[in-house]
């Protein structure tokens, strides 16, 4: 286990290096003057002009630049916006805010989504079966943003149940509709991966003989049959896990949470490159966490996976 | 359709004193293609101390009659349509679930025939065994692991302390399936259901699992039921056999009496089938044709399209299980000549 974890680890250094520079490429070469409609009508002052030019480098080869950024974020520095905000001040304010949604979401998809998908791979073609599947087609059908607005509007504007916006203390209560609405198409596919994979493994070898060693139906449902079954949904949710942590550009919008994905956009339009650059390298490092975390959890479910 | 009376028992369908009896058995499954009848009237018994062997080829309902004993027919497709299966005396196919729980592992415990499959991939197999203790006997982590490397030593597991931690995959198969024989003994049953035990393995770890089997059985006297069909695993481990063929006994006798002189068609096909050194370079000789669709089962007599002696009456009478007295019984319109011959 040992060995196999330091060669993940050793395995994350390339795939760093070359998603971040990708992505530093792609920012800072956008066409178009870094500069233009930063300093209102009248165009930014030379000596701003000179510091920032410095700062970032701009005159340098894509290379040197790339170089020194690196050089400055491993020690911690993640620059400042042409406002001359600390970039590492946006992050850390806005990221607290898409975890707790994050956090609420995958709770949501993993009961709902998991229960659902156990009682109907349990007893399939019952009436909650044929609810699940047309109920899961219809949230993998709509997009985010039509569930969204529907439910705010529903719940938060014609019947007052909700807050329509969650205010800035980020209650988990308040946080229950939009993380429904961010988890809704992922929850839907759990309940389906699982289903099948209960349905799958409820006629394996082992499950029979589990039966014929005379165990409780709970025992063997509970501890035998989950087991297997949860391989593959634990690959999806944590693929999701990934994606969940990266921000929700929809979700945040339409419920006015202050999350990175609503930095990320904002920072896109309005051409703050670095601070793009910023947030994408910490979503790439997340995501690759995520993805060594789920691997390590795979393997300690199967223990085929861990000796080989 | 005429059937004949249970054999072996006495004739009343009262508890007989008998440790497990399956008493005229019917099961058919019901698929999208029709109605196949697996077991048409399977009647057989086996007490303590003695060991059962059940023959047939595969399709012949040898494992369907042991899935419906343990309870562990897939239903549906499988139904049982009629029948018993007595337990002491009481039929297990009325009792609540709950009372054929109980009874399955400490009354009546099965070994499957792939024990790769048949074992949890992702359980340790020491954690596999000492389940049994923990959860039934509701022993503690610790003494429950101390019994399950009792169990691995018995099964004659090297290194049992050490290999209680290895999971499946990390056997062999043939101490894959002595793991499985001591998980199924783990809380002592009284019969053993053991499903084509030696199937999935090599010819020389079969004699070593076979003669395990046999041993353990004889030590703890427990009745064994042995569902093969292979008729080289039988004669030595064997008490009595009953031949199975499209969902019927067709045959039972001492193992003796079948081989010296079998009183079945189909058994006599079987014996002569098995190659011998005295034939060699010659064509092995075989039973003719396939068993018949058990959706379409042949009127009269269903071994008749296969049967070198087949007469007319084969094809409309199903010939009734006679007692052929000394504990035999064929299911043959001409059992007696076929015994009384030389």
């Amino acid at each position: 286990m040992g060995r196999y974890l330091l060669r993940r680890l050793l395995q994350l250094v390339p795939v760093f290096i070359g998603t971040t520079f990708l992505i530093y490429w792609l920012v800072w070469s956008v066409p178009g003057d870094p500069f233009a409609g930063k300093c209102g009508d009248r165009g930014c002052p030379p000596n701003y002009r000179a510091m920032m030019t410095e700062k970032y480098n701009l005159d340098e080869s894509i290379w040197v630049q790339y170089a020194s950024y690196m050089k400055n974020l491993l020690q911690g520095d993640f620059g400042i916006t042409f406002g001359g905000r600390e970039i590492s001040d946006i992050i850390a304010t806005s990221y607290p805010n898409t975890l707790k949604l994050a956090v609420v979401a995958l709770a949501i998809e993993a009961v709902i989504g998991l229960g659902a998908g156990i009682l109907t791979g349990l007893r399939r073609n019952g009436f909650l079966d044929n609810l699940v599947l047309v109920s899961t087609l219809f949230l993998i059908a709509l997009p985010v943003f039509v569930i969204g607005f529907v439910l705010q509007w529903l719940l938060g504007v014609k019947w007052g149940i909700i807050n329509p916006t969650v205010s800035n203390e980020m209650r988990f209560s308040e946080l229950i509709v939009p993380g429904f609405v961010l988890g809704s198409a992922s929850m839907a596919y759990i309940a389906r991966v699982a289903r099948t994979s209960i349905a799958e493994n409820r006629r394996a070898d082992y499950v029979r003989t589990a039966i014929a060693k005379g165990l409780p139906m709970r025992r063997v449902v509970g501890v035998h049959l989950l087991r297997n079954s949860l391989i593959p949904v634990v690959t999806l949710l944590g693929t999701d896990l990934g994606a969940l942590m990266g921000g929700a550009i929809v979700t945040e919008g339409i419920f006015g949470i202050n999350g990175i994905g609503r930095q990320v956009l904002r920072s896109i339009v309005t051409k703050e490159s670095a601070t793009v650059v910023g947030i994408v390298v910490v979503l790439v490092v997340v995501y690759l966490v995520m993805n060594l975390v789920v691997d390590l959890l795979y393997a300690a479910l199967d223990p085929r996976i861990r000796y080989e | 359709m005429s059937e004949q009376s249970a054999p072996g028992a006495d004739g009343s369908g009262r508890p007989s004193g008998r440790l497990l009896e399956v008493d005229d058995l019917r099961v058919e499954f019901r698929t999208r293609d029709g109605v196949a009848k697996v077991i048409n009237g399977v009647t057989y018994h086996v007490d303590a101390g003695e060991t059962l062997a059940v023959l047939g080829e595969s399709g012949s309902g040898k494992s369907v009659t042991a899935q419906t004993i343990m309870g562990i027919l897939d239903t549906p497709p499988g139904f049982v349509t009629g029948g018993q299966v007595r337990f002491h005396g009481k039929d297990m196919l009325t009792m609540s679930p709950e009372q054929r729980r109980r009874i399955r592992g400490e009354g009546i415990a099965m070994i499957f025939q792939d024990s790769l499959s048949a074992l949890n991939p992702v359980f340790t197999v020491g954690f596999q065994i000492a389940e049994q203790f923990r959860v039934r006997r509701g022993m503690s982590r610790s003494d429950a692991k101390k019994r399950a490397i009792e169990m691995l030593d018995q099964v004659k597991i090297p290194n049992a302390k050490g290999r209680f931690s290895n999971y499946p995959h990390q056997f062999s198969g043939g101490m894959r399936q002595r793991a499985m024989i001591a998980m199924s003994l783990a809380l002592d049953p009284e019969v053993l259901i053991a499903d084509e035990p030696t199937t999935a393995l090599d010819v020389t770890v079969q004699a070593q699992i076979m003669d395990l089997l046999g041993e353990l059985q004889r030590e703890r006297q427990m009745g064994m039921i042995l569902i093969t069909h292979d008729l080289g695993v039988v004669a030595d481990v064997a008490d009595r056999i009953a031949v199975m063929y499209a969902g019927r006994i067709v045959e039972e006798a001492d193992v003796y009496d079948l081989y010296r002189k079998p009183a079945h068609p189909y058994t006599l096909g079987l014996l002569n089938s098995i190659p011998r050194m005295d034939e060699k370079g010659q064509e092995l000789r075989t039973i003719k044709g396939l068993p018949p669709n058990l959706m379409n089962i042949p009127p009269g007599c269903a071994f008749n399209p296969r049967c070198p002696m087949a007469q007319p009456v084969c094809r409309e009478k199903v010939p009734p299980l006679l007692q052929l007295g000394n504990g035999r019984a064929s299911a043959c319109h001409f059992a007696e000549e076929l015994v009384n011959r030389d």
